[in-house]
């Protein structure tokens, strides 16, 4: 008698080869998935390099030389005659990052120490989901508080009120964008922290240091390429951050270093186009993909950096 | 005999005062910085509710947009939100926990490729959301214009759902990560595929996790207004898409049923409708300048909180449902 004479292998071998073709079309499907990520990846670098690409044939069809990018310090792309000074907008996007990273950077790395380090668990297990709420208000939410609580309150307590800070200003939506930030810097410099062994902390107890030397001269510095990657992502999304500053931060075409006035950043620059009716392969179409395009490598680099921060300075234990 | 205090330990006794206050003054001030945020959020709230409360009742729930902030609703934008709430998951949770598992559970780690396709979901996940709404309106609104009809509700999930995709893939990573490996190799060792071990026994005990991480992040695409503003949705919206009902307007303003049309070609042309969402709709009335509009707009984000409060409250009641049978 042969094996597969028996009708219980017989059936087991026909349920066998089924499971067998699932597993693989399993594999593909869900390895097919996988892949449209990078489909994604390539998908928005070949757009905004394409219609980049236009923009700058739109430019010469204009008559205007690619170095006005750098030169000119007006950037009002819509008007006649338009100028193409970017250097605007990026100073705009930098000036309400750094605003924004006055407040984030000390404040969440504060919290993040503050909740790792001293805080009872009881304590920390209130404060922990209330930053995580902090994280998880809508940004619209946050352009609304700037534009309609915050600024109002600064034009009250900066002596000469609305003479000296406009109604739209940089202060205000930079503040704000700090404030939604905090969790982001807390919660990944609380991770850094953490992963410090505890034998350091208590190798430095017992040289006699208080708690406040320890932390300073001992975990924050083993926690450090942590910390910094965590800032630097900070800086990224303060970079891209769009709704504060559309609703908060305003629309000035002119190069500005006055934080108490109006600037335009490339991300408010971008949503005051897509209000109007941009007609397709019109300049203006190109310009927003332009500026996106300047955004996404400011944001890519940034995120690179944090990366290679985090492992290349990484302390092993 | 007396014990012979030396002079450096009197100093170090008497530095020890000092230096203790230093902690303590850190800890305060670390302390403080810990609630500074909370100081805000609260600041933010009451005024919300201090603005948006006497506009916030059915009426302003049930109604569609107006020129009047008086009779201002918000109707359009609530179902356009509830909408891409139900279509979002369609696309991204198939997709993205298809990835997460395939990352997982099948790719071969040391085969660059797949190093590639971690690092490339990580930057993803860091890209600006601006940046998907030109995506989607280059290749949602433009190149599948013949499928989506342009900037409709159809165009606006997919651009969501791809802005949410990374953070689906990793959250969902997690969860897998999480179930230990001695249930996998229990599973081969009965003669389970690898996909057979996946299916009954991986992911039902990774099904809290997968959900909660999954809720969280359809959370944050229906509080995202970036990339539909960018991709072109409009925010005056007067009409509803016409599934599962047809919907008209008397002449009191009050959203009425015409008819029951559930079937898949008024599905279709639902999809295809132009639409608008909370976000947008709060974002264009706080950009008004007059001053009844702000607190239309204050109301306006009481109902996306809420709906946000609902959501994560779902979340959180799931996954204690699910843990408990583990």
């Amino acid at each position: 008698m042969t094996v597969s004479a028996d009708p219980n292998f017989a059936a087991y071998e026909a349920q066998r080869f089924r499971s067998k073709w699932v597993e693989r079309i399993m594999r593909t499907l869900t390895g097919a998935f996988a892949y449209f990520s990078i489909i994604v990846t390539v998908g928005i670098t070949l757009i905004l390099i394409y219609e980049s690409f236009a923009f700058f044939n739109a430019l010469a069809r204009e008559g205007v030389s690619w170095t006005q990018l750098f030169t000119e310090t007006e950037w009002t792309p819509l008007f006649a005659p338009p100028k193409f000074g970017v250097i605007v907008i990026i100073t705009g996007t930098l000036m309400t990052t750094v605003i924004a990273m006055i407040v984030a950077l000390p404040i969440g790395l504060m919290s993040a120490i503050f909740l790792s380090e001293y805080a009872p668990p009881k304590l920390r297990a209130v404060l922990k989901p209330i930053l995580e709420i902090l994280a998880g208000v809508p940004t619209v939410v946050y352009g609304f508080f700037a534009l309609l609580v915050i600024t109002p309150i600064l034009q009250r307590i900066i002596p000469g009120g609305d003479s000296v800070i406009a109604g739209l200003n940089a202060l205000s939506a930079g503040f704000v964008m700090g404030i939604m930030i905090i969790p982001l810097v807390a919660s990944l410099s609380e991770d850094a922290i953490y992963a410090v062994p505890n034998l350091l902390r208590e190798g430095s107890y017992a040289v006699g240091a208080t708690k406040f030397e320890t932390t300073v001269s001992v975990v924050i510095p083993s926690a450090l390429s942590g910390i910094v990657s965590a800032f630097i992502l900070a800086v990224s999304r303060g970079v891209g951050e769009t709704m504060i500053v559309s609703l908060a931060a305003g629309q000035s075409p002119i190069l500005n270093f006055n934080p108490l006035d109006s600037v335009m950043t490339i991300t408010a620059f971008i949503v005051q186009v897509s209000l109007g009716d941009t007609p397709t392969d019109s300049l203006a179409f190109y310009t927003i993909f332009f500026a996106g395009f300047v955004l996404f490598l400011m944001t890519l680099i940034l995120n690179i950096l944090a990366d290679w921060f985090v492992r290349r300075y990484r302390l092993m234990y | 005999m007396t014990v012979d205090i030396s002079p450096t330990e009197i100093n170090f006794r008497s530095d020890y005062d000092r230096r203790k206050l230093a902690t303590n003054i850190f800890m305060g001030v670390a302390f403080f910085a810990t609630i500074f945020g909370l100081f805000f959020l609260s600041l933010l709230l009451y005024d919300v509710l201090k603005q948006g409360l006497p506009y916030f009742n059915w009426r302003f729930v049930t109604t569609f947009p107006s020129r009047n902030p008086a009779d201002a609703g918000i109707l359009s934008a609530l179902v356009g939100s509830i909408w891409l709430m139900f279509l979002i998951p369609f696309f991204a949770f198939p997709l993205g926990i298809g990835a997460a598992i395939y990352m997982e559970e099948y790719a071969d780690r040391d085969f660059w490729v797949n190093r590639a396709l971690e690092i490339n979901i990580s930057n993803l996940a860091g890209v600006p959301s601006i940046i998907y709404g030109l995506l989607g309106l280059e290749l949602y609104v433009r190149i599948l214009e013949p499928l989506t009809k342009g900037r409709t509700l159809l165009a606006g999930a997919l651009t969501l759902s791809t802005l949410v995709l990374p953070v689906v893939i990793i959250s969902t990573r997690e969860a897998i990560r999480a179930v230990p490996r001695e249930i996998r190799e229990a599973a081969y060792a009965v003669g389970c595929t690898k996909w057979q071990a996946i299916w009954y026994h991986v992911l039902p005990m990774a099904f809290a996790g997968i959900l909660t991480g999954t809720i969280l992040a359809l959370s944050r695409a229906i509080g995202e207004t970036a990339p539909l503003i960018t991709l072109g949705a409009l925010t005056f919206i007067a009409f509803l898409p016409p599934w599962p009902v047809t919907t008209a307007v008397n002449e009191e303003g009050v959203v009425i049923v015409e008819k029951v049309s559930a079937g898949l070609g008024s599905l279709i042309q639902a999809l295809q409708t132009p639409f608008t969402a909370l976000p947008i709709q709060i974002f264009n009335w706080a950009s008004r300048p007059q001053a009844e509009f702000h607190a239309v707009s204050a109301a306006g984000i009481i109902v996306l909180l809420l709906l946000l409060v609902a959501m994560n409250s779902v979340a959180i009641s799931l996954r204690a449902r699910f843990q408990q049978r583990k």
